[in-house]
């Protein structure tokens, strides 16, 4: 047997949240977490969470196990039973819904900041714009995101400032855009981030790079903005000096 | 609880209402979104969310990169054959035709398509591809971003609707369709999933982008929320179904999981084999091998496991091969199949075949529409549009994919027929076109199904009779089909509607509730189940997908038609394909081979 401890929380009957244990024999083969969940439900029909594609392209089922976070339909269930236990939490840092839904306002408010389309300036052609196969090298590792906020959640920086801190999530795709050669609007989307808050907030502690589902290095990004900022700022320090010469 | 009624829910007006947040969903609301008319998305998940995001090869279409002779109409040849002859030549031209528009579209809206040398779009060889009208042999059409195609289209389409400014109601479920006495559609009854508040959303236009039911089968590469919930309203608001019977079944679905592997790994070299190490499909398909069209391939999947030849241990699957391209081109054209192969076969492409089986993957049959989006129904056999009622997509059966789909074509239907479904709603709206109001019995009929459903005290476990439903249609209305089973099928069916009807809601709360959400998509799922098991038994021919063992041959004489599926009576009749393309000579029916 094993034990499954679950958040459950329902704003209509609960005024606090709590921890339920449904102890279920050890399924014989190893099956990925939400198929356990799905059992689950199947005993207990009022257990909420997400989930559509069931292969961990679409995002739905981000939630914390064991204390980590991660998909639960790419997670199986023998990685994570520790001592005959298994620990499901919502994605910290963000309001609860009902038991493992939370509400992702503030995380899609930072997407939908970050402008995350192409802009282009130029009339474009009648057929497709072109890319060398290098410029679009530059995108991998970037537009793969999947939106499931395991990253931003699982940071510190985002628990503290989910409405100013742009957040590892967001600005993975700040920098697919700033490093895609047909996007025009390099300046402005650096001078969008050029505050305090947006992407300094990030002290490099690598838990997004640690929790992300797909293997991408919001880090990396992050740290690609940053250097890019830091040497455009210093470009400026220099022509204003030289102006003041 | 509480039962609705017209007096006691919101109402909410838009000009125009698209139900379903994928890619044909918010094609539409892109187009319309820059009209200026009052639009919404109701996506019963966050849109990115929906299935387009596991299409995995590619967007077919004749953007001349590969091959800068191709030419649409080749793309149009393949498709009609593809079809078995009854997609219809009209659609499938304006497909092709407008196709390399919409795709050129998707690149400045900031698609991340893998690249060639010069900088152009990578196209790759899909199956069922040909140039020159079948005779200069394989293609290669399929516009890629390696293979996450679907992901990347469907995050560019949200993204585009973001920088417009489209309006979304997320995690809204659309429970039936609102009919006023002259049987327009005026909106849907639909719920805030999130606070389960109920509201009528009334509109002049109501476009069903609700994608496919693969869930109606056990084993499906599709999502779980693949419910068929437009076709599903529909239905039971008595409109009829086309060409239900036809039903893709994906060669290269993992092995136990049902994932989908892409046919674009066949296309970069990868190929079949049984268990003796035999490339099989060199006997079935002498020239395009296994490239051959979906339905042929997944035929001769099932024949070489029925003659013993099956790996494994229970000799029930076949192997994909692809160590032999090498970990340079996996790494760069299929990442992402190498990571769900690792994931839930356990097996790394790199070193060793993955195990595959044929899997539902794709619903050809649908709402019959025309090509700017518009519902038909049929009064004394003649066609009329429903007034208000649109649907694009896998939803729709327009019909550009008739018995068989051609891989990479159902991307391109996306975006070509969402935009035109956008295009002509706002041409109609501005010119007058519209509904009449409903009348407050009109919404409370449209409630009638979610009260029922909450007041429910005893009945049937949603969980236990999808299964059963599921197990039918996996049993008897598979690959190969055959009279006498089906017959069974239809008659348990029968007893299904009974549960159906019947179900216990256990959980009667309204915030976040996806056992409400879980059993209202399993009616959807049983009405498309109907309509195909009817659908399939009537159909005496093979054609396509639909393989009968009872009827092996195709029949022109008697069934070169799209069926239609009458859920009133529950009966089948026969509705005209169109062979009068405007620009081309029709492709007259010519025996399939590949």
């Amino acid at each position: 047997m094993i034990d499954v401890n679950i958040y459950r929380y329902n704003p209509e009957t609960d005024k606090f949240p709590y921890t339920q244990t449904y102890s279920i024999k050890k399924p014989e083969k190893d099956i990925m977490l939400l198929e356990l969940l799905n059992i689950l439900k199947e005993q207990d029909t009022s257990i909420s969470y997400r989930r559509s594609c069931r292969e961990g392209v679409c995002g739905s089922d981000g939630m914390n196990i064991n204390g980590k976070n991660g998909l639960a339909c790419i997670t199986p269930i023998s990685e994570v039973i520790k001592n005959n236990k298994i620990e499901l939490r919502p994605l910290p840092g963000l309001p609860v819904i009902r038991d493992l839904v939370v509400d992702m306002t503030e995380f899609y408010a930072q997407y939908d900041k970050i402008k995350p389309f192409l802009q282009n300036d130029s009339v474009p052609p009648t057929e497709e714009r072109l890319q060398t196969p290098g410029d679009r090298d530059k995108l991998d590792g970037l537009y793969e995101c999947i939106l499931c906020a395991c990253c931003s959640t699982s940071c510190p920086s985002f628990w503290w400032n989910p409405d100013k801190f742009v957040g590892p999530a967001a600005l993975l795709q700040a920098y697919r855009f700033i490093a895609d050669s047909r996007d025009t609007k390099t300046s402005e989307r650096l001078e969008a981030l050029s505050d305090p808050f947006s992407v300094y907030r990030c002290h490099g502690i690598m838990n997004c790079v640690n929790v992300c589902p797909k293997d991408l290095n919001p880090n990396h990004a992050i740290g690609e903005i940053k250097s890019i900022l830091l040497s455009n700022k210093k470009k400026q320090d220099i022509i204003i000096s030289d102006g003041a010469n | 609880m509480e039962i609705y009624n017209s007096s006691n829910i919101k109402t909410f007006e838009f000009d125009a209402l698209i139900i379903g947040g994928g890619g044909s969903g918010m094609r539409t609301s892109l187009e319309l979104a820059k009209s200026g008319l009052k639009t919404a998305v109701v996506s019963k998940v966050f849109p990115t969310r929906s299935h387009t995001v596991s299409a995995q090869g590619g967007i077919t279409c004749a953007i001349a990169s590969d091959d800068p002779n191709d030419d649409w109409r080749w793309h149009m040849y393949d498709t009609v054959k593809g079809s078995d002859y009854i997609g219809d030549q009209d659609a499938i031209e304006y497909m092709c035709s407008e196709g390399p528009k919409a795709v050129f579209e998707l690149e400045h809206m900031g698609l991340p398509f893998s690249r060639t040398e010069s900088g152009r779009i990578y196209q790759r060889p899909f199956g069922g591809q040909s140039k020159d009208f079948g005779k200069g042999g394989q293609a290669a059409r399929t516009c890629a971003a390696a293979d996450r195609t679907g992901h990347a289209l469907l995050h560019t389409l949200y993204q585009n609707n973001i920088k417009e400014g489209s309006n979304f109601l997320n995690e809204w479920f659309a429970v039936d369709l609102v009919l006023n006495q002259s049987k327009e559609v005026t909106g849907v009854i639909a719920f805030s999933i999130e606070s389960g508040e109920v509201a009528y959303l009334k509109s002049q236009a109501t476009v069903m982008a609700t994608g496919g039911a693969g869930r109606i089968y056990s084993s499906t590469t599709n999502a779980l929320i693949n419910t068929g919930d437009g076709l599903g309203m529909s239905l039971r608001a008595g409109f009829p179904a086309q060409d239900m019977e036809m039903w893709q079944f994906h060669p290269t679905g993992i092995y136990g999981a049902g994932s989908l592997v892409t046919e674009g790994c066949r296309g970069e070299g990868g190929y079949l084999i049984n268990a003796d190490g035999e490339r099989f499909m060199e006997r079935y398909a002498p020239n395009a091998k296994d490239l051959a069209g979906r339905d042929v391939v997944a035929r001769s999947m099932v024949l070489e496991i029925l003659e013993g030849r099956g790996c494994g241990e229970n000799k029930d699957h076949v192997f994909l091969k692809l160590d032999h391209l090498g970990a340079d081109v996996l790494n760069a054209k299929l990442p992402g199949i190498c990571e769900l192969s690792r994931t839930f076969a356990g097996v790394d492409p790199i070193y060793n075949p993955i195990p595959v089986v044929p899997t539902c993957h794709y619903m050809m049959g649908g709402t019959p529409t025309n090509i700017h989006g518009q519902a038909y129904t049929q009064s004394n056999g003649a066609d009329e549009i429903v007034s208000g009622l649109f649907s694009v997509g896998e939803a729709a059966c327009v019909s550009v994919h008739g018995a068989n789909r051609l891989g990479g074509n159902s991307l391109l239907d996306l975006v070509v027929f969402g935009r035109a479904a956008g295009l002509h709603i706002q041409e109609s709206l501005k010119t007058g076109g519209g509904v009449s109001d409903a009348s407050s019995d009109d919404i409370n009929k449209a409630l009638d199904g979610l009260n029922k459903l909450n007041a429910s005290t005893e009945g049937y476990e949603v969980a236990e009779v999808k299964r059963e439903l599921q197990s039918v249609m996996q049993n008897y209305f598979g690959v190969f089909r055959r009279g006498d089973f089906m017959e069974k099928g239809v008659a348990a069916l029968q007893d299904i509607r009974e549960k159906i009807s019947n179900l216990h809601l256990k959980d009667k709360s309204l915030a976040f509730n996806t056992n409400r959400v879980e059993a209202l998509e399993l009616q959807n799922l049983f009405e498309v189940a109907e309509a195909t098991a009817i659908a399939s038994f009537e159909r005496t021919e093979s054609r396509g997908a639909h393989a009968r063992d009872d009827y092996k041959e195709r029949d022109d004489e008697n069934w070169l038609c799209h069926s239609l599926y009458d859920p009133i009576q529950k009966a089948l009749s026969k509705r005209d394909v169109n062979f009068e393309p405007a620009q081309v000579e029709t492709f007259e029916p010519k025996v399939r081979t590949y």
